[in-house]
């Protein structure tokens, strides 16, 4: 019975004029599109320059910013006042101010009426966007640090005794080139995943509620697990599609496989698939009408997207929107993806946050029915 | 056949039903005659085993409304008052779909819908949302036969269908009965009651009379006369021989206390379902 009931799904989705392009729009967008859109690498920051000493080692300290590629020299204001104005008109989102006498302290000796072998300069970042201000006030302080240990290496410089300096030397395991997007895309699955696994199938029941059509089904002897299930086997399926569909673009559009084992991937979505297609069925058992579940369904998908460590850490959150994460399944599923795609690890080391998606998936499956029998 | 015992229901503050019984026995063509809001549907999802009474009990073909509630739904057949196939599969795949929903086969059972498939055959590959009203009611009422059921409930299934369609939708019902199906239907319509075996009149969730159209016509305690409406309704109703005026289109239908008003234009008739459900209204 229940082949005649899923055939009858996948003949009404591949019907519906909308729901075929949508499902295949959707992950091919978050593929292709999102990593380079949703991108907190700073770059392109738009920097003016007061110069005030017009000597030449300022000279050569405004081509090294402009050579940088995080940086773009839009404006060589004359006076303060016209480098505020840039700031405020969007010219500039950084002033350098160069005071006077910046190359006289810089290169005079220690001992001379100058401060001698230090110079200040003074950095105004606008921190509307207060990431942006932070980024760029550290990667100009690295500048200046690069450019003085060149100034030094030419001149033999001044100093009397040499500083004491610490490099730090970082290498970036996992992700070599820091590359933000390698870090999204499996984040971006997980979205696909929930989006289309705990969402379409809930909508769908809402709408056979909205239509009537449920209660014929409901005087037939069709059984309600059969019924529900019937409801999810198509979108599990069509979930492991995109899935696939996801991991192909990810590997010919950006050279990114996983770097763990792939069934043991699929493996741990088919858990997650689980686990949010429970959610699903229980925002489906309390709304009544499409518009009902459609705002529950925003209402929590935005929250679980931006607790989860999507974007931005976890545990850089206060304490509070910690414990949300903790209590959040997306959580734990970006956790197992990033492991997995970029650290390759096994399932040794993925058995918890597994443990907790099964923990999550027996809770909402079992609510799920227990508020379906209830309003059924 | 069906067998309701004291059913009482109620939503929050509204009492859909108050405690009615009801005898249906097999082979008849029961109608379930109430204007909107009587408590119709409600009774008849309690039957369908699709809501739970808050007390009393129901036995439909001997099988309890909730504990055998199973067994009893494969030997019923329901057929709401909207519209609720699915609009976007053909009409063949609709009756196909029920069919294996129900564990049969159109073949099996074809004989019983042959007359009204007969009739949207040629259009079996549309889709079920593109057909007209009357079309949709034979589908609907095709899917509610297509496993065989015992019994049939039909709600409102003539309500927003033109008069050549239920006209042709109640000769279907007759044919039906004569196959041993039990069908209780329920319809606003007064007109369509004289064509059921037996009728319940039903109002704000109480049963007012269960007999024969023809009985409860007998059972009229007045003369009833008609009389074009020319007057206003004031004269009519403040003269002090008139028991009661009813206005039915273009006649007003009255009755008198003892003596007619002679100086009106009357002419006696025989009353209508309407007029004795008026009259029971009262």
């Amino acid at each position: 019975m229940i082949k005649y009931l899923i055939e009858k799904e996948f003949k009404q989705i591949f019907r519906n004029p909308f729901l075929p392009k949508i499902i295949i729009a959707l992950p091919m967008m978050a593929m292709l599109v999102f990593p380079w859109a949703a991108n907190q690498e700073i770059r392109n920051i738009k920097v003016a320059v007061l110069d005030r000493d017009h000597s030449t080692i300022s000279r050569r300290m405004t081509d090294k910013i402009d050579a940088s590629t995080y940086f773009i020299l839009s404006a060589l204001p004359a006076t303060n006042e016209a480098a505020l104005r840039s700031v405020e008109t969007g010219d500039a989102d950084i002033i350098i101010d160069i005071p006077q006498d910046f190359e006289k302290n810089l290169i005079s000796p220690p001992q001379s009426p100058h401060k001698g072998g230090s110079a200040d300069i003074m950095l105004s970042a606008n921190a509307v966007n207060s990431m942006k201000a932070g980024l760029a006030s550290s990667y100009l302080g690295g500048i200046a640090a690069d450019f003085m240990s060149e100034l030094r290496n030419e001149n033999g410089l001044v100093i009397s005794q040499p500083l004491p300096v610490i490099n730090v030397v970082s290498q970036n395991r996992f992700n070599v080139f820091l590359d933000y997007k390698i870090f999204m895309i499996p984040a971006l699955m997980v979205m696909m995943l929930t989006i289309i696994c705990g969402f379409l199938p809930a909508l769908n029941i809402v709408s056979e509620k909205e239509l009537g059509t449920i209660e014929q089904l409901n005087v037939s002897p069709v059984r309600k697990s059969t019924f529900i299930l019937s409801k999810l086997i198509p979108y599990w399926i069509i979930g492991v599609c995109i899935l696939t569909l996801c991991l192909t673009l990810a590997c010919a559009v950006y050279q990114l496989l996983p770097a763990g084992n792939i069934p043991l991937l699929y493996f741990l979505s088919i858990v997650y698939i689980l686990v949010v297609s429970g959610i699903g069925m229980i925002i489906s058992n309390y709304s009544s009408t499409l518009q009902q579940a459609m705002f529950t369904m925003f209402f929590f998908i935005l929250i679980m997207i931006l607790i989860s460590g999507l974007f931005t850490p976890v545990r850089s959150m206060p304490e509070w929107a910690q414990w949300l994460a903790a209590a959040n399944p997306l959580t734990y599923f970006i956790k197992i993806m990033r492991m997995l795609f970029l650290k390759g690890s096994g399932f040794a080391d993925l058995w918890q946050p597994f443990l907790v998606l099964c923990g999550f998936g027996v809770l909402f499956n079992s609510w799920a029915v227990w508020s379906y029998r209830k309003s059924g | 056949m069906i067998s309701i015992k004291n059913i009482s229901k109620h939503y929050k503050t509204v009492e859909a039903l108050k405690n009615i019984s009801l005898e249906v026995n097999e082979g008849e063509l029961f109608g379930i005659i109430g204007p909107d809001g009587a408590g119709k549907t409600t009774l008849f999802r309690i039957l369908t085993s699709l809501l739970l009474a808050d007390s009393g009990q129901a036995a439909v073909d001997g099988l309890d409304v909730v504990r055998d509630y199973k067994e009893l739904r494969r030997r019923i057949g329901y057929m709401p008052g909207r519209f609720s196939l699915y609009q976007d599969l053909t009409v063949e795949e609709n009756l196909h779909f029920f069919a294996a929903v129900f564990n049969t086969t159109i073949e099996e059972n074809y004989y019983l819908i042959e007359d009204i498939y007969k009739q949207i055959e040629p259009f079996k590959t549309r889709r079920a949302g593109k057909l007209s009203g009357g079309m949709k009611q034979k589908l609907a009422l095709s899917c509610a036969l297509i496993h065989k059921p015992r019994v049939l409930f039909l709600d409102e299934p003539t309500t927003g269908v033109d008069p050549v369609s239920r006209k042709e939708f109640w000769e279907m019902l007759r044919k039906l009965k004569t196959q041993g199906i039990t069908i209780a239907v329920s319809t606003p319509y007064m007109d369509e009651a004289t064509l059921c075996d037996r009728i319940a009149l039903m109002q704000h969730g109480e049963l007012l009379t269960i007999d024969t159209p023809a009985n409860i016509i007998a059972a009229y305690p007045k003369k009833l006369y008609r009389m074009e409406a020319t007057m206003k309704k004031e004269e009519v109703k403040t003269n002090p021989k008139v028991e009661t005026c009813f206005l039915f289109g273009e006649y007003w239908h009255l009755t008198f206390k003892n003596d007619i008003e002679p100086t009106w234009k009357l002419k006696e008739i025989q009353p209508t379902i309407e007029d004795c459900f008026v009259e029971k209204m009262k």
